[in-house]
């Protein structure tokens, strides 16, 4: 999935040469995209078509026999596999993901109305843990042997170790059971913006955000900090920046710009592949904070037995990780000089 | 050093872990729980799975408590008046047994997988390590997740849930690992003897590739265990007849609000005991284990 630009891009400046490099680059990435899509779709029909009959669900079990059969028959459930993956497969294409069994309206478009609520936890998720992971991160590399290094370091190896469930657990009993700070679930007061609920324009909407985007950060937050922790230690050994110092530049000039922008590459890269894992672990924080958003939907959904909203679901997640994918190897090579494509 | 004395390379191997306490730490926790999970019936005052041995009285007595059993309740009983000590070491066997399990499962299939690849090259190669690229690309809760949604509720749905989801990170790890070793002169002298392919694979090639195996190991064993916890808390993993420490979780969560917090923390603590001190020996392994740290 993260291919590298072929190395002959790497010379690269505006010439005919390399904007055909890159656009085969591009061609070919995006071929392997849809090849991706593809091969995930046929995967998701057939396991969540592997699911137990979703007749049970639909129908009255006091129905009589010719109802039943008018049921099986209306959603195609008595066709072929087969048969039932080609129609899938072509009213997806036209972004028709069948109609939800439980809601009965379209699948797609009710997963879409929770995907602001997931959007704004996962970003503000990405926010806390970026905000507070790169300072702490670039503290515990400056001075590794520091009591406090060790305190941060100590900290993120719990981060990664502990469920993101169990922290959700103690941070409603800390701060909302024994404390009773803040709400404990749900969204709070929200303001409507262009047709679309926002909870974090109020103080109870806030209020309603800061624990859930908080446990979903915890992981990042750690990662983040391992992350920069390692890229400090290596920068600051570098020859440019001895020499940046050697030149007189104030340690926070040569920290925070020379150091900084380096260790940045990586951050960025790997920021851009875990967005997609904020929004996978988002169902486990949205079901315990009930937070209606899309992976609250997605285990409702498994527990009815919801065929068309699961598979929606899951299409929607495959084609978001293409996607980043997509996008972070674009970024990479427009960041990276090394791979630098500049076209100015 | 005092490592310099030990003749065996396994007293060697004790010698370099047993210098960080807190390995030697977790070791012993970890020891602890799995002789606690697998004598659970004989260190429990009540099989909690046994209906008959249950009254309505004692649910959710707080901590402490002494029941109708005639004895303390020390983590306090659940809203089925079990004895909350009790459910968490045999929901503790149920945990420890999954994670060894689909570790264990996982750890097999996807060393043959990755030493397949290695081994033969070509498009067997490229459209294994591709499988498996791109199932690395998605995390692991969300492909279980996935599976255990098509293949239903059950112990066995579920670990087989957890190896499609771990095995990847084996046959990477060994991939890697069996792609550098087999560039060096042993295989190629072994190679020249010649001694028999399968010979060269198993007794030449996989021992080698071993020390990042175990590390990864114990890495999936925490993970399924703390995976297997999610599904269960989310309500997908294990049914309600075979609770694991997160089905235990989930089961205290709805009092939780009401101030009863035993119910879902102490199973909690014991989740997170194992879970902190399986990557604690972890950490050391990798450690111990990488050639780059050699003194």
């Amino acid at each position: 999935m993260t291919g590298r630009p072929p190395a002959g891009m790497t010379a690269g400046h505006d010439t005919p040469r390399h904007r055909a490099l890159m656009l085969g680059f591009l061609l070919q990435r995006l071929l392997s995209a849809v090849v991706v899509l593809a091969a995930m779709s046929v995967i998701v029909f057939a396991g969540v078509y592997a699911i137990g009959n979703p007749i049970d669900v639909l129908i009255n079990p006091a129905a009589d026999q010719v109802t039943r059969a008018e049921t099986i028959a209306r959603y195609g459930l008595d066709r072929p596999f087969w048969e039932q993956y080609w129609r899938f497969a072509s009213s997806l294409v036209s972004g028709d993901f069948g109609t939800s069994f439980v809601f009965n309206i379209p699948a797609l478009p009710l997963i879409l109305s929770k995907l602001p609520a997931t959007l704004e936890l996962a970003l503000s998720a990405m926010l806390i843990a970026i905000l507070l992971g790169i300072p702490l991160g670039m503290l515990a590399g400056l001075r590794p042997e520091a009591p406090s290094s060790r305190a941060i370091m100590a900290g993120s190896i719990l981060g990664f170790s502990l469920p993101t469930f169990w922290v959700g657990l103690m941070l409603i009993l800390i701060f909302s059971v024994e404390l009773g700070w803040l709400p404990s679930g749900g969204r709070g007061e929200t303001v409507v913006i262009a047709g679309i609920e926002w909870s974090f324009l109020t103080i109870d909407g806030l209020a309603h955000l800061v624990l859930p985007a908080l446990n979903l950060a915890l992981f990042k937050l750690s990662l983040i900090i391992r992350l920069t922790r390692a890229g400090m230690r290596e920068t600051m050994l570098a020859d440019y920046v001895r020499y940046a110092r050697a030149k007189g530049l104030s340690r926070a000039r040569v920290v925070g710009v020379h150091a900084f922008r380096n260790i940045l590459i990586p951050i960025v890269t790997v920021l851009g592949l875990e967005f997609g894992s904020v929004v996978a672990f988002a169902v486990v924080t949205e079901t315990i904070f009930s937070w209606p958003g899309m992976g609250k939907l997605i285990i409702d959904s498994i527990l009815t037995l919801d065929r068309p909203v699961m598979v929606a679901y899951l299409m929607l997640v495959v084609a978001m990780f293409v996607l980043i994918n997509f996008c972070v190897d674009i970024a990479y090579a427009t960041l990276d000089p090394r791979v630098r494509l500049g076209s100015r | 050093m005092s490592a310099a004395k030990a003749e065996r390379p396994a007293a060697l191997f004790w010698a370099e872990f047993a210098e960080s306490r807190v390995a030697v730490f977790g070791l012993v926790v970890f020891a602890l729980a799995v002789l606690a999970a697998v004598f659970a019936p004989w260190l429990t005052p009540q099989n909690p799975y046994d209906q008959a041995g249950l009254a309505l009285m004692d649910a959710r007595l707080p901590p402490g408590t002494v029941g109708t059993g005639g004895y303390a309740h020390w983590l306090g009983t659940d809203a089925a008046g079990r004895d909350v000590f009790s459910a968490i070491l045999w929901g503790l066997r149920t945990s420890l047994f999954v994670g060894v399990a689909a570790g264990a499962a996982a750890l097999l299939l996807g060393t043959t997988l990755g030493l397949a690849a290695a081994f033969f090259g070509g498009r067997i190669e490229m459209l294994l390590m591709r499988i498996v690229d791109l199932q690395l690309s998605f995390p692991a809760i969300l492909l279980a997740l996935v599976l255990v949604a098509s293949l239903g509720q059950g112990l066995a749905q579920v670990v087989t849930a957890l190896v499609a989801a771990q095995y990847a990170y084996f046959a990477r790890t060994v991939h890697g690992a069996a792609l550098s070793e087999r560039r060096k002169e042993y295989i190629e002298a072994a190679s020249g003897i010649p001694l028999k392919p399968a010979r060269i694979l198993l007794r030449h090639l996989l021992p080698n590739c071993l020390p990042p195996l175990i590390v990864v190991a114990t890495v999936q064993v925490a993970n399924a265990i703390a995976i297997e916890a999610t599904l269960s808390f989310l309500g997908v993993g294990l049914p309600v007849t075979e609770p694991s420490l997160g089905t235990l979780i989930a089961n205290g969560f709805q009092f939780m609000l009401s101030g009863r917090y035993w119910i879902s923390v102490y199973p909690g603590i014991a989740l997170l005991i194992v879970i902190v001190s399986i990557n604690l020996v972890g950490d050391r392994l990798r450690d111990v284990l990488n050639p780059r740290l050699r003194r």
